[in-house]
């Protein structure tokens, strides 16, 4: 009776471990994705900022959209069938994960309703249910087609404003416009005809289907690749960062020195009107001197300036850093000093010689719509070494960018496919 | 007797390793002409350890097209590359201009270093044979 007692004892204690056990696992799995990362995913921040990295393995995670109900839409560039957007769905803490759709591409946004998303051709829309859920994910509406894509600068990236536009990217397929693509010493084409049809924003009717060039309309030309865009709400503008031209020591080396291809040209910011021209293929700015500068191929060599009617940008950046995601945050979680500013996803550099930069998000504080004082490093430590000679080297790459409902700012990565939280507790 | 055979063993050796030293270098003098070649016409897309950049400019490192047939890699070099053509599954976004203005020493020296650098174990590449190449077209 009493070995009885002690046994059925023990079985009761065993039993309370297991749920104990059980309880603990339960506990600590839905946890996961709410407690802060002491190490913050490995990323250097701001004092009171802290990062987590809330899915991982998405593969080459481009841009990103948060839904008002939290829920976030990555735009994956995978040819690989259903696996075009991932959906990912805080399941209380648990982070579920689901994929459709089957083209490459980098661009995604959600207005009024809709989801929209762009193959490296089209552009898509999703109509949205009332919890901000895709409602047919097999059958999106194609809104523009035939957009050019000759492989370089693809990105057909979107944003879209308040009257019902949507703009788009269209890349050049090339770097400056010479007769033999980045050929050492190759003039430029006279009145580059790249222009015609790719190297500018696009702007088209967000809710009319099939629309190609004679339905849109050219909004803003010179300008070379842009990958980040956004649309200022507060000056009602939309904003672009440019990937500035490469090589102007690897062609041109009879008038820049290696440092000189290194620093040059500027990676810039522009604030865009109807009609506005960059300037591209025949100047570059240079950061250095502030100054448009006439490009080697159009008969400049350094010291020559040039694009009178071109308009200047207004923030510029390091060389070849590769900004791929630009947002205005209008969240209150982040101090004030961040309300309006800019936040802007650099890819990382690969066009510079002995040592590659600048795989971080940066930060723009803006008043009344124009950058109010110099740009810092906001979030940096994605490459995961130091002293990064090329871009295969680095770990994570950012790309995309977006605001969450409670002013949370998420960030991709395009290597491993990663996506960061990033959240501020003053602590 | 001990002492003259550990003479010989070390003498041995050491003509075993002048003689391994002494392959390489042979082998090397084209490499090492490569490897400047590489540094002035390559480095910029295809990166200081041939990693390339990720979809945009193809890897040098033990890809199908540095290992395999060495005529359609010399034809690379001599007539770029702008087509969408996938290596091995992955695309690459950006072009490849021609480099026909190299000399054929030139091309056969950077071909020999690449094929033989960043983990790469091939042939080298002569100048015969990159002349062949060129001729036929």
């Amino acid at each position: 009776m009493r070995t009885k007692m002690i046994l059925l004892g023990c079985v009761s204690l065993l039993g309370l471990l297991s749920v104990q056990c059980f309880a603990d696992h339960k506990t600590k799995d839905s946890s996961n994705h709410a407690k802060v990362d002491p190490g913050n995913a490995g990323l250097t921040l701001p004092a009171g900022f802290h990062a987590q990295a809330i899915a991982e393995n998405l593969g080459a995670a481009r841009h990103i959209a948060v839904t008002p109900k939290g829920d976030i839409y990555v735009k994956i560039s995978s040819g690989k069938p259903g696996n075009a957007i991932a959906v990912l769905h805080d399941d209380n803490g648990k982070m579920d994960v689901k994929t459709f759709g089957t083209y490459r591409g980098t661009g995604i946004a959600i207005k009024d309703g809709y989801l929209y998303a762009s193959s490296d051709e089209d552009v898509f829309r999703y109509k949205l249910d009332d919890q901000f859920q895709v409602i047919n994910k097999d059958q999106p509406e194609k809104i523009i087609t035939g957009l050019i894509n000759r492989r370089q600068h693809e990105s057909k990236s979107i944003a879209l404003d308040n009257d019902g536009n949507i703009y788009v990217n269209i890349g050049a397929y090339s770097n400056s416009c010479q007769v033999q693509d980045r050929a050492k010493g190759s003039k430029g084409i006279p009145g580059c005809p790249i222009r015609d049809s790719a190297a500018g924003i696009w702007q088209f009717r967000a809710d009319k289907a099939n629309q190609t060039y004679g339905d849109g309309s050219k909004f803003a030309t010179g300008l070379r690749n842009v990958v980040g865009l956004d649309w200022n709400n507060q000056s009602n503008h939309l904003f672009v960062m440019q990937h500035g031209r490469d090589g102007l020591f690897d062609m041109w080396p009879e008038y820049y020195s290696l440092e000189q291809g290194n620093e040059l040209p500027a990676e810039c910011m522009y604030k865009l009107n109807k009609g506005d021209d960059a300037g591209w293929p025949y100047i570059y700015y240079d950061g250095i001197q502030n100054k448009k500068m006439l490009a080697p191929e159009y008969g400049g060599d350094g010291k020559k300036t040039g694009g009178e009617n071109a308009i200047d940008p207004v923030a510029a950046f390091p060389a070849h850093m590769a900004p791929n995601g630009l947002l205005f945050y209008t969240g209150n979680q982040f101090p004030a000093k961040y309300k309006n500013g800019a936040f802007i996803a650099f890819h990382g550099s690969w066009n510079r010689q002995k040592g590659q930069k600048g795989y971080l998000v940066a930060f723009v504080p803006f008043k009344d719509g124009m950058p109010s004082g110099k740009w810092e490093v906001f979030a940096d430590g994605f490459a995961g070494i130091k002293d990064i000679q090329s871009p295969g080297q680095a770990q994570h790459r950012p790309c995309g960018l977006a605001q969450g409902p409670d002013g949370s700012l998420y960030v991709t990565d395009d290597v491993k496919g990663t996506v960061y939280k990033i959240t501020y507790n003053g602590k | 007797m001990k002492k003259w055979m550990l003479v010989g063993v070390v003498c041995g050796l050491w003509t075993m390793a002048a003689a391994q030293t002494k392959k390489p270098a042979a082998a090397g003098s084209s490499a090492v002409r490569g490897k400047k070649v590489y540094e002035q016409y390559c480095l910029a897309c295809h990166q200081i350890d041939g990693s390339g950049v990720p979809r945009m400019n193809p890897p040098l490192i033990k890809t199908s097209y540095v290992l395999g047939e060495k005529e359609p890699l010399i034809n690379v070099v001599l007539k770029g590359m702008d087509a969408s053509v996938p290596i091995d599954d992955e695309y690459y976004s950006n072009n490849m201009p021609p480099h026909a203005f190299l000399k054929d020493q030139e091309i056969a020296d950077v071909l020999t270093y690449v094929r033989s650098n960043f983990g790469n174990k091939a042939s080298a590449v002569t100048p015969a044979e990159v002349k062949a190449v060129r001729e036929k077209k």
